[in-house]
């Protein structure tokens, strides 16, 4: 195990830092990576259901991003970042946010606008104040209304190739309540088929089994904390849940608003985002909620069939506000007087 | 109780199965005048003067001040600046020995600590140069000493020894465990007080077994297994986890009347004060991997890093870094010359390969260091306000509070140095105080 011994120790050149001398052996890389692996069962049900433009979005998605943040720190002058593999996450999760026949220049303007606008802007990774792929949805969805809301319907496993294009099943429940048609006039998937990934969607939107699955790994490795995601679905739940028991014709399901949609894909992968959420636990809660209320209000009365998206933008704006108000309190610090309740003097 | 936060280092106690061992004797010492937070003490001996082992060879200069003593019978070589763990050069006297050894006549025993006054034992604690051997190196019989207006009602005794690699505060209770309980009993004498708790992580229930066995009749001792988690150690997070108080921010634990001393410091004060026996030695864990030969050492205070080394076989060809005290919150070390003091509770050598550099990338907020502060404060605000020069701001964000455990650097992704920014901030944050002062 010990190599050379010398009788007498005779150093020069040792290395002097300030302490800690040691460290849990973590870094950035590891951490993305972790995420990455994270959503493979996810993307493999993906290209499962929508075949090889499924595949092709992704590899464009990923090179895309990938380009633009190498690009990106050589205009800025700055050592280049890609090895950090947050460019390819965020290549892998806008890809999910699209549908999966998009267009090949699509998916390219897409790449630009998040890492060029949702990112690099900022100063890189760590100072974006939104999540860079969701900026780069909405900026698709509202300046592309058609393509980004063409969905393709998988014909069953395997068959991407010439499956047709209908709607989501959220965009099929919005169209008719805005036709005034009950609920029972929409052919629905079930909830088997939900989990699984059998309907309509971009290739995040399908498969909650399988993000789920990544989920769960993710918060096994301590990548993310479960007030995200958990808050997140269940006020979704709360929410929805009482406008079904209110009018069971006019509102979907609960269980149907979780596990269609961008949700799991967006209360695991999208709200956990580090950098554009709380670091506080209580905030992450916040946070959480913030984001389910949110979406449960945009699916239910808003304009937009899916809010998820939306949802975490808005609540990413107000990051900043609720880590102030989150703080915890210091050890030895006065409890705050709502709590007093202090032995002794 | 738990307290919040805490990180789980591998702790990687490669000495703790070591019985002490006595360094043997060396032909050279080097001894510092200050080892101590406080002022150093006046040199009272001459080059060229003949002095045993244990004769003083500073005066206490003030209330808060130490005199240190010759480590060996043999001469004043040389009284001049010298190689200091602390980085700067500092008033040392080096001392050639003898090799007889002989103890100082003077150095007789003080008497039954069971029956001496409190104030007689607190001078003798102090003639004998005892300092708060975790590290702190503050002056015992100044913390024996609280004010007043703070009353007292409780010792705790630190056997916690968080830090990984460092095994000599276990070798003690294993080794001297009948000292550690009777030094308690003194030190409750000294302070008045009637209950004494002691922790020990739950990593060495062995030593814990130890003290409860040896621990006399008549001493009310309470000993607790704690759970094993950095930094346990930290007086303010000991004192939580045994009884549940918490020293207010800013505060010290004699605020919520409690005193803390270390299981070493226990032991030295009553063989100072039983034996007569002042502080000329200490144990030292001699460890890492870059270190051939690991021990737990009773090292004379004033040998050289050097001499220590090569007594345990040398180091690896890839040695990176000297550290004194454990690789958490230990001190670096550039210079081999440098003595070990009376505060140096080991010596950790680390390969190059496995020593970090942390080269500050940029704050992700993954919040894994928010989760690990055992203050409960947010680093990673802390840390982008010290980037940013907004000096002015970390008031608010009780950088002040910063025990600079480096729990927060340690499990940052990033690998940011957050305990050197902090430190920064700290002072860039005192200075604004200051502005605001003169202003006011
Ligand atoms: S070094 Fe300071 S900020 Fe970091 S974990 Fe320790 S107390 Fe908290
Ligand atoms: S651990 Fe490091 S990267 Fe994570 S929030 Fe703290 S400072 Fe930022």
């Amino acid at each position: 195990m010990n190599t050379p011994v010398k009788d007498t120790v005779s150093v020069q050149n040792l290395i002097v830092s300030a302490s800690p001398h040691v460290h849990a052996g973590q870094d950035v890389r590891a951490v993305m990576r972790d995420v990455l692996l994270a959503l493979v069962p996810g993307v493999l049900v993906g290209l499962w259901f929508f075949g090889l433009p499924a595949l092709v979005v992704l590899l464009l998605s990923v090179g895309g991003c990938v380009a633009c943040e190498w690009a990106a720190c050589r205009l800025l002058g700055r050592r280049s970042t890609v090895g950090d593999l947050s460019a390819a996450l965020t290549g892998v999760l806008l890809a999910m946010n699209l549908p999966s026949g998009s267009p090949w220049w699509l998916v390219l303007v897409g790449a630009v606008v998040a890492i060029g606008l949702g990112k690099a802007i900022y100063g890189g990774l760590g100072m974006n104040p939104f999540n860079p792929a969701l900026v780069a949805r909405v900026f698709l969805l509202i300046s592309f209304p058609v393509q980004m809301t063409r969905w393709v319907v998988p014909r069953g496993p395997g068959t991407g190739f010439d499956a047709a294009t209908g709607a989501t099943p959220l965009g099929a429940v919005k169209e008719a309540i805005s036709l005034g048609r009950p609920l029972t006039a929409v052919d629905l998937p079930g909830a088997g088929d939900l989990l699984l990934g059998d309907m309509g969607g971009s290739l995040g939107e399908v498969g909650a089994a399988a993000l789920m699955l990544g989920g769960f790994y993710l918060l096994w490795r301590g990548i993310i904390r479960w007030q995200i995601p958990v808050g997140f679905i269940a006020s979704l739940v709360v929410v929805t849940g009482i406008a079904h028991a209110a009018a069971p014709d006019r509102y979907l399901h609960p269980l149907i608003h979780v596990l269609s949609g961008g949700l799991i894909l967006g209360a695991f992968f999208m709200a956990t985002d580090m950098v554009t959420s709380p670091v506080t636990r209580r905030g992450m809660l916040v946070f959480g909620v913030g984001c389910g209320l949110l979406t449960a209000v945009i699916r239910l009365w808003g304009g937009y069939p899916e809010g998820v998206s939306f949802a975490i933008l808005l609540m990413n704006a107000v990051t900043p506000l609720i880590d102030r108000y989150t703080r915890p309190r210091v050890f030895g610090a006065p409890r705050r007087v709502l709590f007093s309740v202090r032995r002794g003097s | 109780m738990k307290f919040k936060g805490g990180i789980h280092p591998s702790y990687l106690k490669l000495t703790a199965g070591l019985p002490i061992e006595a360094m043997p004797l060396l032909e050279r010492y080097l001894v510092p005048i200050g080892q101590h937070i406080g002022a150093p003490g006046d040199v009272v001996v001459e080059k060229g003067q003949a002095v045993k082992r244990g004769e003083p060879l500073t005066r206490p200069a003030g209330f808060v001040s130490v005199p240190v003593h010759a480590p060996t019978s043999g001469t004043v070589k040389k009284i001049a600046d010298f190689p200091h763990p602390l980085g700067r050069p500092q008033l040392s006297i080096e001392l050639e020995a003898d090799g007889l050894d002989a103890w100082w006549e003077s150095a007789a025993p003080v008497g039954d600590w069971r029956t001496l006054a409190p104030a007689a034992l607190r001078d003798a604690i102090r003639d004998a140069g005892i300092v708060g051997l975790g590290g702190a190196t503050f002056p015992t019989h100044v913390k024996l000493s609280p004010p007043e207006d703070k009353p007292i009602d409780l010792l705790v005794v630190n056997g916690a020894e968080c830090e990984p690699y460092l095994t000599s505060d276990h070798r003690i209770m294993l080794e001297q465990a009948v000292d550690v309980c009777e030094g308690v009993g003194l030190m409750m004498r000294v302070l008045g007080v009637g209950r004494a708790m002691v922790g020990v992580e739950d990593n060495k229930p062995d030593a814990l077994e130890a003290l409860r066995r040896a621990c006399p009749p008549d001493l009310p001792l309470e000993f607790r297994l704690l759970e094993t988690k950095y930094p346990q150690g930290s007086e303010k997070h000991l004192i939580y986890a045994l009884c549940k108080r918490e020293v207010p921010a800013g505060g010290l634990p004699m605020d919520v009347g409690v005193v803390v001393q270390n299981v070493g410091t226990a032991a030295a004060c009553v063989q100072a004060v039983r034996d007569g026996r002042p502080m000329t030695e200490r144990v030292v864990t001699v460890t890492g991997s870059a270190v051939m030969e690991p021990r737990n050492l009773m090292v004379r205070i004033g040998t050289t890093l050097q001499d220590v080394l090569d007594h345990c076989g040398g180091v690896t060809g890839d040695l990176g870094k000297v550290i004194y005290g454990g690789p958490m919150m230990g001190m670096v070390q550039f210079d081999l010359e440098c003595p070990v003091l009376k505060g140096t509770s080991g010596i950790l050598c680390l390969k190059e390969s496995e020593v970090t550099q942390f080269e500050g990338r940029a704050c992700i907020r993954c919040g894994n260091c928010v989760d690990a502060c055992p203050m409960l404060l947010v680093p990673s605000r802390m840390g982008v306000l010290v980037e940013r020069s907004r000096w002015e701001d970390l008031g608010e964000a009780c950088v002040t509070d910063c025990i600079e455990c480096g729990s927060c650097a340690y499990v940052c992704p990033s690998r940011r140095p957050l305990v050197q920014y902090f430190k920064r901030g700290k002072l860039e944050w005192r200075a604004v105080q200051r502005r605001q002062d003169s202003h006011a």
